[in-house]
């Protein structure tokens, strides 16, 4: 079948996720020319649509619409006639009307994505790719980052994966505000797709209210899941979605659960330091193992955009089925 | 891109019915093209030579091969994928083949197009386009096995291995092992003979 969104990244399963990886080899070669764009998707129009503040996912996409050569219409909640009352969904079909191939969706609650979805499916057959809904998923980050560890392994160290569980026998500790992130979500089930043992780790009261069926395990014991991971991968505190107090203190949250310079020290010589962005620097992970060798922070950045333009070609330009 | 790739995404198989050329039919041609592209650019000078992702790799690699012992020059081999380029995303479905690996700079060079088989022309006009996108070359010729007609843009190949003249509904599977003309067999049982794509030739 050829899948018309991107809502989840349960939704491509390994062999699907395998594939957008495939193909992102590719569009990272496109990105390294001297003029990195092909006119793949000549004619079609994305817009972003975008009601939560973002600079790498807007950016990103728009760029990987851009290297497609597909129109870019930019729409900002806060700058929109929603200020006047009108609903999302008169939005989304006045948008639509105007004749656009995919809508690109960002909201801060979760299901809008795929409620975007459910309206544009009765009046024509426009794609929606999920950008980040709420806390519950965020898919092309997750596609992105398993690009980056499979990727940067290889380079790195020659680590030759098999397919499609490219991150077969990888630790990966996931560390932080795992409650309220979107990105958590869709990278455990990413990379538990993929074949890696992923372990959890934050303060009790930033866990989840229920981790039951999630494919990780969970630890309170940083210095020990820092110690025996591949892949170390930080979460920024998300102060916006707190309605609650969860931490006595951030200095006391930087003390027991950030990646301090001190910490880091554990680490072993091959492993990756990620983080999703934006980084808080002295909170949940000091400036110099920001900027540190085994930091692929700004690789991840890079490897968005190629990530974003397989995603969007595979929806709207290549008729081909994924995962099959 | 080689006609038995194109068809395996449709889920159609290839069903062989002559030999056209044999191994050594094969071979003679690329010695023979080889000659004709130095003759033609008066030795191997500024050459690069690009095969079309899927069947022109092979044919690009071979070509530079007897060009660069007849001359005694490294003739830079590179590969070309034409897919984002090509005229019908949309319409089927259109995925990279392979890599795209040009390893030297194209400004000023001059680029001998390489694929399999020319048909309709579009994948050279592709192509085209792929290349200006990578650099400006001094010339582009275009270098092919089989010539089976039926082109729906103006292109025309500098070199060519056998003019085959065939129906539109035929179809050409080329490889250093030979030419083979046969029919395309739209729905294929999994697990029969024809879904494997290689050509078998009817005795």
């Amino acid at each position: 079948m050829t899948p018309r969104h991107l809502l989840s990244v349960a939704d491509l399963g390994a062999l699907g996720i395998d594939e957008v990886l495939r193909l992102t080899d590719s569009f990272v070669e496109v990105g390294a020319r001297p003029i990195p764009k092909v006119p793949a998707l000549r004619g079609k129009t994305v817009v972003s649509l975008f009601f939560e503040d973002s600079t790498r996912t807007r950016l990103s996409f728009e760029a990987a619409a851009r290297r497609l050569s597909a129109d870019v219409m930019t729409f900002a909640g806060s700058s929109s006639s929603l200020n006047k009352g009108e609903s999302l969904r008169d939005t989304v079909l006045t948008i639509e009307a105007m004749g656009v191939d995919a809508f690109v969706v960002r909201h801060s609650c979760g299901g809008v994505p795929a409620q975007v979805a459910g309206w544009l499916g009765a009046v024509g057959d426009a794609s929606v790719v999920n950008a980040g809904d709420g806390a519950h998923e965020h898919p092309t980050q997750a596609l992105l980052d398993c690009y980056t560890i499979s990727r940067e392994r290889e380079r790195r160290f020659g680590a030759k994966a098999g397919r499609p569980q490219v991150l077969s026998g990888l630790q990966v500790a996931i560390i932080g505000d795992i409650r309220h992130s979107r990105v958590a979500r869709s990278n455990v089930i990413a990379f538990a797709a993929l074949g890696a043992s992923v372990t959890l780790v934050a303060p009790p009261t930033l866990l989840p209210p229920s981790v039951q069926g999630w494919p990780a395990e969970v630890s309170h014991d940083v210095d020990g899941a820092l110690a025996k991971c591949d892949v170390a991968y930080l979460l920024r505190l998300q102060n916006e979605r707190m309605t609650e107090q969860f931490l006595p203190s951030v200095r006391e949250y930087t003390a027991l659960y950030g990646l301090t310079a001190e910490r880091a020290r554990l680490l072993g010589p091959s492993t990756l330091v990620m983080h999703p962005g934006p980084v808080r620097r002295g909170i949940e992970i000091a400036a110099e193992v920001v900027d540190s060798p085994s930091s692929v922070i700004t690789t991840q950045v890079a490897n968005g955009v190629a990530v974003r333009m397989a995603v969007l070609y595979l929806l709207l330009g290549s008729g081909a089925p994924v995962g099959a | 891109m080689a006609e038995r790739e194109r068809h395996a995404n449709s889920g159609a198989a290839f069903r062989g019915r002559a030999v056209v050329m044999d191994a050594g039919d094969v071979q003679r041609a690329t010695w023979r093209i080889a000659h004709e592209v130095i003759e033609h650019n008066r030795g191997a000078e500024h050459l690069v030579l690009v095969g079309l992702q899927g069947g022109g790799v092979w044919f690009a690699s071979a070509l530079a091969s007897v060009i660069s012992s007849v001359t005694q020059a490294q003739v830079p081999v590179g590969t070309l994928d034409i897919a984002y380029y090509r005229d019908d995303i949309g319409m089927r479905p259109v995925l990279p083949v392979g890599a795209t690996e040009i390893p030297v700079a194209l400004d000023g060079a001059i680029v001998v197009l390489c694929d399999d088989v020319l048909f309709t022309g579009r994948s050279v006009r592709a192509a085209l386009n792929a290349l200006s996108d990578l650099g400006r070359p001094a010339a582009v010729q275009l270098a092919v096995m089989v010539d089976r007609g039926h082109r729906e843009l103006p292109v025309r190949p500098d070199f060519v291995g056998k003019n085959l003249p065939t129906r539109r509904s035929e179809m050409v599977d080329v490889s250093p092992q030979g030419v083979v003309l046969g029919d395309v067999i739209a729905a294929v049982e999994p697990g029969t003979s024809g879904g494997a794509l290689r050509p078998e030739v009817a005795k």
